[in-house]
């Protein structure tokens, strides 16, 4: 389940995702947050991973896809809450060479 | 006496089974001295193997994945089975990043690779393929986690 919140005065689309992220979830994952950053034609998203429980290749893929996206539009996405097994998968794939990890969601709002 | 068991899980290759795949295997990994983390890298491991199956085994068919268990003493051995299309170049998936999908990372084989201590594919084309992957529970394992 995600839950998409925007945020005007930043211009930030914060999603609090939960569940697991693998490829049953992944194209959900893909339309609702596509959906949401087009609709507000928002270049920031801060996906908080707080309560995702689960994330393999598939889910890393449609974080992946996304991050392309809003590079494409100097657009960027950073990730928030990570559980130490998440963040140890997010390490593994390399991804966070590319994308922020922030401790919390208050800590990388303030650094977006 | 020596721990025994052993599992068989047969599912369709739907979306929805890969998590009731990986859930059926921690459960049953649980009942050695694994650390929660061995867990976590179990359950990725096997997503990736029984999502390989769905996406590449059999694509849109629907076919059937037959996932194993087997633990003696404190070697847990998985086995996931397809008999779907089969894998051309064994050697050529197994490497980082290859993909033949833009929406995926290429970075099932190398999670299997690096959360696993034994991998082994065996696949043919046209016939499917078993990927058996083997992790070793370590002495008081369960205490560090």
């Amino acid at each position: 389940m995600i839950k998409i919140e925007f945020l005007p005065e930043k211009e930030i689309v914060l999603a609090r995702v939960e569940g697991e992220l693998d490829m049953q979830a992944a194209p959900g994952f893909r339309e609702t947050i596509d959906a949401a950053v087009d609709s507000y034609r928002a270049k920031r998203l801060l996906l908080d991973f707080k309560n995702v429980t689960f994330i393999d290749s598939s889910g890393l893929g449609a974080i992946l896809g996304r991050y392309k996206k809003l590079a494409q539009n100097n657009g960027r996405l950073v990730i928030a809450g990570a559980r130490p097994q998440i963040k140890r998968v997010l390490e593994l794939s390399g991804v966070l060479q590319i994308i922020s990890l922030f401790e919390t969601e208050a800590r990388a709002m303030q650094k977006m | 006496m020596p721990k025994y068991n052993r599992m068989r899980l047969e599912l369709l290759s739907l979306p929805e089974n890969v998590g009731i795949a990986r859930l059926a295997v921690a459960s049953f990994a649980s009942q050695l001295d694994f650390t929660l983390g061995d867990l976590e890298e179990i359950k990725v491991a096997v997503s990736e193997a029984v999502s390989n199956a769905v996406i590449h085994g059999y694509g849109k068919e629907l076919g059937q994945i037959v996932v194993t268990g087997v633990y003696e003493g404190d070697r847990l051995s998985i086995s996931v089975e397809d008999a779907g299309r089969g894998i051309a170049d064994i050697e050529l998936a197994r490497q980082p990043s290859y993909t033949t999908d833009p929406e995926r990372m290429g970075l099932g084989f190398v999670f299997i690779e690096s959360f696993m201590d034994e991998v082994k594919i065996e696949s043919e084309p046209g016939r499917g393929t078993k990927v058996m992957m083997v992790k070793q529970c370590r002495e008081h394992a369960g205490r560090e986690n």
